[in-house]
């Protein structure tokens, strides 16, 4: 499993570095989106830094449906579907691949819109490293949502406008947990419970993803 | 010696609709056989259930000595399907996609470049984006996984489709290496005379049932 999930991996970074849509369009709408945020906000900084957690999540759910569906059309095509499932990969090794190489790429994410807290909502740049072991946690965990539901909804033709309808309400608790985590670390404290939050959906979606992956392509 | 392919009043459905409706289908191991028919006869659906890729509903089927119904994955690591559409990642070069599937399939990625030799695409070509190739090309990169892989039975779905006359020699070529060598092939074509050529047995479908069963032209002969 874990060979070919390395395979997996490798495959679809190779692609991404290829195609480079991460860099242009996933990456740019992040930044755009928190931009939006900042301007909605107001000049005000103390009104930035106490929004800024809430939408630092808000951009990444946003961006990462976006680098989701991305992942998931790799395969879109049918004959490619085909082929993938000919070639005899291990499903639960083909989800952590997935999984991982989006991981990577959100975590990539993650780290130019940090950069945008910084700059946009003078969040404290210490604080702001102190949460980020926080912040890869939820990525991972946005990952292999992201993975999962998109699985769901391959092959069904209308995947890029299903997939957000689905993985959304399913990323809410990531959310939930990752801005009240960043905030209590933002505040001086420790992310609490809501790291241990984070992590338990990890281990469940994981879990999921390694067991349903494969009857999900099946019934594509 | 058991058939590599057995199908006994195979049914198969696509959503509702009965692609295939009862197939009765014998093929010896080495052997080619070219299935014919009309647009919608099940064709396709025949290739994709031999393929492991299409449920069997009702009946039974055996594909190189594995129950269909019970054994569909280990069929698919067994067979090679050459599809209508795009089988590789589009943003991948040839050599990058025969070595992923090499890798994939547990063989060595060293042997992509000489079967993209083979099929002619060499050069410039191979390190080509494969969204960037014609459709023939792809068809030819498509040939140069089966000949790269190996399969025991080679399932080839209109394969000389977007082929050039030498791409149409080189499939044909490939084929009767590909059967010489003890591999099974079956492949669908609308060009009967063409395919009658290559083939040991011709069977025509239609309405998702095999309705006729001839001799091909080729002598069959089994290494």
């Amino acid at each position: 499993m874990l060979r070919d999930a390395v395979l997996v991996a490798g495959k679809d970074l190779r692609i991404e570095l290829r195609s480079r849509v991460l860099l242009w369009q996933v990456v740019p709408f992040g930044v755009l989106a928190l931009i939006l945020f900042a301007l909605a906000l107001g000049p005000a900084p103390s009104a930035l830094r106490h929004g800024a957690p809430g939408l630092f999540w808000m951009a990444m759910l946003l961006a990462s449906v976006l680098a989701a569906s991305r992942s998931a059309g790799i395969e879109a095509e049918e004959g490619t579907r085909a082929s993938v499932r000919l070639l005899g990969l291990d499903a639960g090794g083909v989800f952590l691949g997935k999984a991982a190489a989006l991981f990577l790429e959100l975590c990539i994410l993650g780290a130019v819109l940090e950069v945008g807290l910084l700059v946009l909502f003078h969040v404290d740049g210490a604080r702001l490293g102190a949460a980020t072991p926080l912040a890869v946690l939820a990525v991972a965990g946005l990952a292999a949502v992201g993975t999962l539901y998109g699985a769901l909804v391959a092959g069904t033709g209308v995947s890029s406008t299903l997939l957000p309808l689905l993985v959304l309400p399913a990323l809410a608790p990531v959310l939930i947990a990752g801005e009240r985590g960043t905030a209590a670390v933002l505040a001086g404290g420790g992310p609490g419970r809501w790291a241990l939050v984070l992590a338990v959906m990890l281990v469940v979606y994981g879990a999921l993803g390694v067991v349903l992956y494969g009857p999900l392509e099946e019934t594509s | 010696m058991a058939p590599a392919v057995s199908l006994r009043s195979a049914v198969a459905l696509l959503g509702r609709f009965p692609a295939l409706a009862g197939v009765d289908l014998d093929v010896e191991e080495g052997c080619v056989v070219a299935a014919l028919g009309a647009n919608g006869a099940g064709k396709t659906s025949l290739l994709q259930l031999l393929a492991g890729l299409l449920e069997l509903r009702s009946g039974t089927a055996s594909v190189l000595g594995c129950d269909l119904a019970r054994e569909r994955v280990e069929v698919r690591r067994r067979v090679g399907l050459l599809g209508h559409r795009l089988s590789f990642y589009a943003d991948l070069t040839p050599a990058e996609n025969l070595a992923f599937a090499l890798r994939a399939a547990r063989r060595d990625p060293s042997g992509a470049s000489a079967s993209l030799d083979r099929v002619g695409l060499t050069g410039r070509l191979a390190s080509t984006p494969t969204r960037s190739l014609s459709a023939g090309q792809q068809r030819r990169m498509g040939l140069a996984w089966l000949h790269a892989r190996r399969p025991a039975l080679w399932l080839l779905d209109e394969p000389h489709a977007a082929l050039d006359p030498q791409g149409r020699e080189l499939c044909d070529a490939l084929v009767d290496e590909a059967a010489c060598g003890g591999a099974t092939v079956v492949l669908t074509s609308h060009d009967e005379p063409r395919a009658a050529s290559v083939a040991d047995v011709v069977v025509t479908l239609a309405g998702g049932v095999v309705t006729d069963k001839r001799t091909g032209d080729r002598r069959h002969h089994v290494a």
